[in-house]
């Protein structure tokens, strides 16, 4: 498995937002097959409720930039039938709660296709939205959910926490021939980050955790806006002369063991940060994991610190309060490191 | 060749030949897989379309290989009349390695992509919203491709009928949406489950031509399955076609058949055989001799005993093949 350490200094970076990174890839990959084509609700003129396609609407056309009335499961279910008959849809869903209306199309048809035609028919689709707790949201905008479709034979999830990563996976799921829920945390939709030029054409390949911070004292997996948050909570402890190793998940779907065992085998100690939900969810799966295949590397209790079990609630005192911050993040390393 | 003017088609023998061997073969092959049912030799569901083979045969009669059909739970006859292969549809029902979806699909997941037939399904709905999309694929890629939804009265009142259909409609994509009224939803009469029983007059909500025919004959189905086809393939966008039809036999296999219907009404249908009604047609009309006819049923019946022993004798698949095909291969 392939883990890098990306600080940039490589030539002709260029420092990009995330969704001006992601919709990069979207407009190079539109470019080079001329059988992607978006769907979504205000994706075309408009360009995006978040930018997403900002500017290709002119560029492409309106077959390409398709528009669609306020139907998610029908227009899911539609790019599924697209899907099948050589086209390659990309689904711009906006939330990734209001795709839930598509909830059985996902699981009984697009997971399935491939399985069922015995991989005569592919399933090329890309279901791209937001996911993750912010901005005030509430509960039908806040949606995270990714371990249940992880939980699915046939489905790619993939949440990438970087421009980089967004615009390298989503180049990714644009050329491969299974299904992709690409998962974009709200809060990192305008951070900004260095992206390889354009003529790298870099791909960045599912499967493979990415090694944020370097440590050797204990290892923290973290997803999507839990994992700056991490970085900066191991920054701190290591002025107390902690060293925490920091691995992004950013694919769930297939998940990179072989990263997070290495680095269990390095430090003996693990905590999964997890703003989703703690039962059935990622926590439990690496635990699980590490459990079966690293039992005797480790040197204390797996332990999960996940958001609270509710539904996202909107006053930001309470929204505040359902999520992770930095600083529970920073006693939960600690705890494990009394263990 | 004789030429026939009447259910407003010219048809040559050959093609009147076409529509009896295929409605022929539906039936036949369900009556042998209905045995194969009671002998215990299908593992799993079994739902039949006997009385209901002139609308599967009218509609691919004007499909090419390449028009593809999104099929329902009561698929064999349309997985026929598309082009798959006899043989192989009965082996899958028997779960065998040699069956259209090698053992991993049954009666309800037939896939024969290679003749268009983009599956069979067990949910009622959703191959509504695929053929749309297939449309869209064709509309994308600017071939004349046609996509066919085949779906009955049980899925009108579903969503999928409604965001497909409008979908399709505002879009003008190349789609033809055949309602096959068979009157029940499973044991639920559609009289029931809506207001308005007129399914074609639906199209006018989106602003698209809707037309109902008797689903027991074939040659009206095909007339109307003509113009929609046409209209479809030459941009002219969806159509929807309605037809009355009747399935003679329980909902499925092995299940009861009584309580909401009377054996009356059963055997009033019947009477009413779209296969029978074709060869009498045929006869009088003089497309047919009633020589050439026997020769069909002889074929259908080779077809049938060929079927039936390959799907005996065929091996069961492989079991470290179960969970193969769940990704692509990149």
């Amino acid at each position: 498995m392939v883990t890098a350490v990306q600080n940039g200094t490589e030539t002709g970076m260029r420092e990009l937002t995330y969704t001006t990174a992601a919709r990069e890839a979207l407009d190079e990959e539109m470019e080079r097959n001329p059988r992607i084509f978006v769907v979504g609700e205000g994706i075309g003129e408009r360009g995006g409720n978040f930018n997403t396609t900002l500017g290709l609407y002119e560029k492409y056309g309106p077959e390409r930039l398709r528009d669609t009335p306020i139907v998610e499961r029908g227009f899911i279910g539609m790019c599924t039938g697209a899907a099948m008959t050589g086209t390659r849809p990309v689904v711009d869903f906006m939330f990734l709660d209001f795709a839930l209306d598509a909830f059985g199309e996902m699981v009984n048809q697009i997971a399935k296709i491939q399985y069922m035609s015995s991989g005569r028919l592919e399933m090329p689709i890309v279901l791209r939205g937001c996911i993750g707790i912010g901005g005030s949201s509430a509960t039908h905008h806040s949606g995270n959910y990714y371990p249940i479709f992880a939980h699915l034979p046939g489905f790619r999830v993939v949440v990438p926490t970087t421009p980089r990563d967004a615009k390298g996976m989503l180049k990714t799921a644009l050329r491969g021939s299974d299904p992709v829920l690409f998962l974009e945390h709200k809060l990192l939709l305008n951070a900004k980050g260095e992206v390889p030029p354009v003529e790298a054409d870099e791909l960045i390949p599912f499967g493979t955790a990415a090694i944020r911070r370097p440590g050797t004292d204990a290892t923290v997996v973290a997803i999507g806006a839990m994992v700056d948050k991490s970085v900066q909570a191991a920054e701190q402890l290591s002025q107390e002369g902690v060293e925490i190793e920091v691995l992004d998940l950013r694919s769930i779907a297939p998940m990179d063991e072989e990263t997070i065992l290495a680095s269990v085998a390095k430090t003996g100690r693990l905590l999964v940060v997890d703003e989703d939900f703690q039962p059935c969810g990622m926590g439990a799966e690496i635990s699980a994991v590490v459990m079966e295949k690293a039992f005797d590397e480790l040197d204390a209790p797996v332990q999960r610190l996940n958001g609270v079990f509710t539904p996202v609630p909107y006053s930001p005192v309470l929204e505040n309060a359902v999520t992770l911050s930095r600083e529970q993040i920073l006693q939960a390393m600690r705890d494990l490191m009394a263990e | 060749m004789s030429v026939v003017t009447g259910g407003g088609l010219d048809l040559t023998t050959e093609q009147a030949l076409w529509l009896l061997r295929e409605m022929l073969r539906i039936r036949r092959v369900e009556e042998a897989l209905a045995r194969s049912y009671a002998q215990g030799l299908i593992p799993g569901a079994c739902h039949t379309y006997v009385g209901q083979e002139a609308i599967a045969v009218g509609v691919c009669a004007h499909l090419r290989s390449d028009d593809v059909v999104f099929s329902t739970h009561r698929g064999h006859g349309h997985a026929l009349a598309k082009g798959a292969p006899a043989r192989e549809v009965m082996a899958e029902l028997f779960g065998k390695a040699t069956g259209v979806s090698k053992g991993r699909g049954g009666s309800m997941h037939l896939f024969v992509p290679e003749v268009g037939l983009m599956g069979t399904t067990g949910i009622v709905g959703p191959n509504i919203l695929q053929a749309t999309g297939a449309g869209y694929s064709f509309q994308l890629m600017k071939t004349d491709q046609v996509s066919v939804a085949f779906f009955g009265d049980g899925a009108v009142n579903n969503g999928a009928f409604h965001e497909g259909v409008n979908m399709a409609a505002i879009w003008a994509l190349p789609v033809v949406f055949v309602c096959e009224n068979n009157q029940f939803a499973t044991e639920v009469p559609f009289d029931y489950a809506t207001r308005n029983t007129d399914v074609a007059e639906r199209a006018r909500a989106y602003g698209i031509p809707g037309v109902t025919v008797d689903g027991n004959d074939v040659l009206a189905v095909s007339e109307a399955a003509q113009a929609a086809v046409e209209r479809a393939r030459s941009g002219g966008g969806p159509s929807l076609v309605e037809g009355r039809t009747y399935r003679t036999r329980p909902h499925a296999e092995g299940m009861r058949d009584g309580g909401y219907r009377t054996v009356e009404e059963i055997d009033a249908w019947k009477q009413r055989d779209p296969i029978a009604d074709l060869e009498v047609r045929l006869l009088d009309r003089g497309i047919a001799t009633q020589e050439q006819i026997d020769a069909v049923r002889q074929e259908i019946e080779e077809v049938v005993a060929d079927g039936l022993e390959f799907a005996k004798t065929s091996p069961y698949p492989e079991p470290d093949t179960a969970a193969l095909h769940i990704y692509g291969a990149s």
